[in-house]
């Protein structure tokens, strides 16, 4: 018997032992039929060839392991950014559950979000009730200031009009008149996350500022000097919406942060669990009509609510794509100077100064090393950004919601250097594509989310985890990957990785512990 | 500590009876009349626990239940190994429950088994148009194209499938035919269907039915039978569960025969019905199938629980019993064997546990299944519930809850925050939509679906793990630092 209760074993180390080892071996003899040793390690290494590649990259209809989710997804990240919002998820209840658990994972933050629970026979008649009642309940449980409804597949399918059932709820007295239901239509099987945060970004500047669905005048811009920020959706959302008030703050300015999500995913622990915390206000988004310029942090995240408040509204727009490092944030702080009129303070200067410090102590344990990158268009945008000015090689960089005209982009910057010239780019890929990628053409390390582990098992390249969702590492969203003090967060993530694996590849005593160096 | 601190079972009960009018003060009329359904408290003797169940959940209230799609692909079908299981519909439903459930397994993944991995038809507006059919048929060669070691497929169904009338049988038997009768299994477990998890475990069983047992007849029987031959029912082995209870059987003298479905393969599906006997845990997931076993195959089914020494004792007996006295001698010495590993734990645990209050909220069989693990630890729970619990779950719930427990049926977010925050229990067990809800309020919590990333807890070994991880979660110094001092 190999448990113990004065030194407990855990599921890791219970199942190798050798009572649970030949348990599993007669297990697999005796009752499984499996494939025959020398056959599985065939197809192992058929999998590893540029044969299979070929076959793999032939795929037109099956994709596998995708590094993408779902329109409402982003809706729901979107809405959670406005003050006392509740995001109101039409459809089938399943998805509320998903959206929740995915955030909670990632966050390690609680998630509030409800579903019209539509079913078999909403499916018939519409969702209509389920709208009727759905709104009411949470209009009186939950107390929100506003609620922000969007779609599932179920309710884009069967054409559930959601401004029409807003507008009967609201007859029916579900919530009051005057009470704010921005909504925006997600289905599922157009784009991704990153555009459901688009639609319902869209949806909600139309909802308070184009007249709330014909039951209030349209407001009147009057042109001010505040310029609005909205920042996509974004794994690092905490971090990094922080980093940018503070650097707004030093240079000082008038600005708005438009969905701001980082309190409400965290919120301390103190006794009191917060549904709601922080975001912006229902005053201060109707506010932002009147601002000069509206920034995107992320353009892909934000491509349809850009032109929105371009035709309409007449703002100057400024799209970034997730900049990070010291070029990046060099651009992005010199727009926002532009844009000002206020200088680049010597704080910012001097941040910039320890960045490239700091890059200048460390960057020969990157230079030239190869590096393949998946993540959301604009932040591959941003990494592999990063890593040229460290003097890396990009080697393959892949978003599966990327698009054509977001591959150009990428490989305009990788000719642009001399760091990304063995580069290619691969928009609307999946991650088995990358395995492929990365046996056949292999890379010294991948940047990635938490289900890039998966490709460093199989193909044994170090995994350095940024992105979305990050689920077996804990707090890194806490943390900026923007600005200055953002970069030095991720050059350290990056280091950590490459120092790890150079005493891992030297720590055997007496063959390669020569090298296993006390000083780096 | 409590707050309200009611001593006798009469100002429980009293206490019980305030707080669910209160909470249900809160609701709207309609959903109020609904709700109250669902609410109540556990009366000694009772046949059941005096909710309502298996209703559709209100709408906007936040419940905690997924859907049809869940319940098969999540939970019954995506833990079968060597089958490669499709997500066909929309890419989120596969995306969100990818690799989320712990379903341990072992194998050689993406060449030889699958569960990990995310096969999904991440249907676009044109297949929503047009319909997916080609696409699935296209999907299918590719599988055997590029994952040619797979031994069948499946089919799940996400909502549009339904609503768009698609024929994935018609697909799903032309590609069988093609690829030399290959099992290929088309599940409607659309998440619209029913009203939880629940319909989608129930229409994943029928699936086995028609789609893997029929098929089966007339075939001869892949393995040499023994008259010691089980099955494992209902367990997804999580984090390993099902592996510390088939040690169990196995040193009791049973020869396993299947596991389902974790760590499962076709082959074990396959071979089930020659069982001598069905051992069931999760009964609410996979009852259908053991009943239809029964009735065609005359293999009766013995319920089981594997958590907490006293509860695994009485069910090896049980098994026991419908065996010759080898096995229930080989029953005695299993239990004999583990005795002092299990008054270790309990010495070691039980004076750190004792007069703790729990309260549960899971699905399946858990609401009911952990109470004696924690009564073994001196453990009390006072307040219990289902996700997507049938009648016959609060039936099987009388055998375990005391008088007075507080019994929530599909409990709201709302419900479960008010409930908690007023019984200040000593420890939540549910899952992770709760569980950062109730750390904030400084109670201590396990996710008891995934084991928190922890576990198993099924087995004598893996009581080990339970009684530390409970103490682990209650007596953290963190629970202390809650309150700032100024």
């Amino acid at each position: 018997m190999p448990q113990n209760a004065d030194n407990v074993l855990d599921h890791f180390d219970l199942f190798r032992q050798p009572e649970y080892r030949e348990m599993l071996a007669n297990k697999k003899k005796n009752f499984e039929s499996p494939v025959a040793e020398a056959e599985l390690q065939r197809v192992v290494e058929w999998t590893k060839t540029w044969d299979y590649r070929e076959k793999n990259f032939a795929r037109e209809a099956l994709t596998v392991n995708p590094a993408k989710a779902c329109q409402p997804l982003g809706a729901v990240f979107a809405a959670v950014g406005f003050e006392g919002t509740i995001p109101f998820v039409h459809g089938s209840q399943g998805c509320v559950a998903y959206y929740r658990s995915h955030f909670s994972r990632h966050f390690k933050e609680p998630s509030s979000c409800v579903s019209s629970s539509m079913t078999e026979d909403a499916a018939v008649f519409g969702g209509l009730n389920n709208m009727i009642d759905g709104l009411a309940n949470t209009y009186n449980l939950y107390k929100p200031k506003m609620i922000s409804v969007s779609t599932t597949c179920m309710a884009e399918v069967i054409g559930d009009d959601l401004n029409a059932f807003i507008k009967n709820a609201k007859e029916k007295g579900s919530v009051p008149k005057e009470f704010d239901v921005p909504f925006a239509h997600t289905p599922a099987f157009v784009g991704s996350h990153i555009t459901g945060y688009d639609n319902v970004m869209k949806g909600i500047f139309e909802h308070f500022w184009g007249g709330k669905a014909g039951t209030a005048p349209k407001l009147d811009r009057v042109e001010n000097d505040q310029i609005n920020f909205i920042t996509g959706f974004d794994p690092y959302t905490v971090g990094n919406v922080r980093e940018l008030k503070r650097m707004f703050d030093l240079i000082g300015f008038n600005y708005k942060i438009v969905c701001d999500n980082s309190d409400v995913w965290d919120t301390p622990t103190d006794g009191t669990f917060r549904m709601f915390d922080g975001g912006t206000t229902i005053e201060e988004t109707e506010k932002a009509v009147h601002a000069k310029a509206t920034v995107s942090m992320q353009e892909y995240c934000t491509e349809k609510t850009l032109k929105y408040i371009h035709e309409e509204w007449k703002h100057e727009i400024v799209p970034f794509n997730h900049p990070i490092g010291v070029k990046g944030t060099d651009e992005f702080l010199l727009k926002i100077s532009e844009l000002t009129g206020r200088p680049i303070p010597d704080q910012l200067k001097l941040e910039r100064g320890r960045l490239v410090d700091a890059i200048c102590d460390s960057n020969t344990h990157i230079h030239v090393k190869k590096f393949a990158i998946y993540a959301d268009p604009d932040m591959c945008i941003g990494l592999v950004s990063f890593l040229l000015e460290c003097g890396a090689e990009p080697t393959h960089v892949l978003a599966t919601n990327g698009s054509k005209s977001w591959a150009e982009k990428v490989e305009k910057m990788l000719a642009d250097s001399p760091f990304g010239q063995n580069c290619h780019v691969y928009p609307g890929r999946d991650l088995w594509h990358m395995r492929s990628l990365l046996f056949t053409e292999p890379v010294d390390f991948l940047i990635g989310n938490t289900y890039g582990k998966y490709l460093e098992r199989d193909t044994g390249t170090p995994l350095i985890r940024i992105g979305f969702p990050i689920f077996d590492r804990h707090h890194h969203h806490r943390y900026p990957v923007w600005g200055y003090q953002g970069g030095l967060n991720v050059l350290v993530w990056i280091l950590d990785r490459v120092f790890e694996e150079i005493d891992k590849n030297t720590i055997v005593p007496a063959y390669s512990d020569f090298s296993y160096d006390i000083i780096r | 500590m409590s707050l309200s601190a009611p001593e006798t079972i009469e100002e429980i009960k009293q206490r019980n009876k305030e707080l669910i009018a209160e909470v249900l003060e809160h609701y709207p009329e309609k959903s109020r009349k609904n709700r109250a359904k669902h609410l109540n408290q556990f009366q000694e003797g009772g046949k059941d626990c005096s909710v309502k169940s298996n209703i559709k959940s209100v709408p906007g209230v936040m419940t905690i239940r997924g859907c049809a799609y869940a319940g098969s692909k999540g939970v019954v079908w995506g833990p079968i190994k060597d089958m490669i299981h499709i997500s066909h519909g929309p890419v989120g439903c596969g995306q969100y429950s990818w690799a989320a459930r712990r379903n341990y397994y072992i194998g050689t993944t993406g060449v030889d088994t699958f569960v990990t991995m995310q096969f999904t038809s991440d249907f676009q507006e044109k297949d929503i148009v047009f319909g997916g059919d080609k696409k699935l048929a296209k999907i299918m060669d590719e599988i055997m194209e590029i994952f040619p070691l797979n031994h069948g497929v499946t089919v799940q169904s996400e909502c549009p499938i339904g609503l768009i009338g698609d024929d994935i049988e018609a697909v799903s038997k032309q590609k069988s035919k093609e690829y030399g009768g290959k099992t290929i299994v088309p599940v409607r477990c659309e998440g619209f269907r029913g009203v939880s998890q629940s319909l989608g475990h129930h229409i994943a069983n029928d699936s086995i039915r028609d789609w893997v047992f029929d098929k089966m007849e007339g075939k001869p029987c892949p393995i040499e039978l023994t008259n010691y031959d089980v099955a494992i029912i209902g367990d997804y082995n999580i984090g390993g569960d099902a592996w510390s209870s088939r040690i169990l059987l196995e040193e009791m003298g049973l020869r396993v025969i299947a596991q389902w479905s974790g760590d499962g393969t076709i082959a074990e599906l396959e071979a089930t019905p020659k069982a001598k006997l069905n051992v069931l845990h999760c009964y609410r997931s996979m009852n259908y199938i053991s009943r239809h076993m029964e009735e065609k195959y005359g293999v009766p089914w013995v319920e089981y629980n594997f958590f907490g020494h006293s509860k695994i004792a009485e069910s090896l007996r049980t098994i026991a019993s419908h065996f010759d006295d080898k096995i229930k001698e080989g029953a005695e010495r299993v239990i004999e064997k583990y005795r002092a590993l299990s008054d270790a734990v309990i010495e070691k645990y039980r004076p750190r546990l004792h007069g703790r209050k729990v309260m549960l909220f899971v699905g399946g069989l858990r609401p009911r299944h952990v109470i004696g693990a924690y009564e073994d630890l001196g453990m009390e729970v006072v307040g219990t519930g289902y996700e997507f619990g049938h009648n016959d779950d609060y039936q099987r719930t009388t055998h375990y809850v005391k008088d007075g427990t507080l019994i929530y049926d599909d409990v709201t977010g709302f419900e479960f925050e008010k409930f908690v925050e007023k019984i200040q229990p000593d420890l939540v067990g549910s899952g992770i939509k709760e569980k950062y809800v109730f750390q904030k309020m400084g109670v201590p919590f396990r996710q008891m679906h995934s084991w928190d990333y922890s576990g198993p807890y099924h087995g004598y070994d893996c009581f080990a793990i339970f009684a530390r991880d409970m103490d682990m979660a209650i007596n953290a110094p963190v629970w202390g630092l809650t309150k700032a001092p100024f």
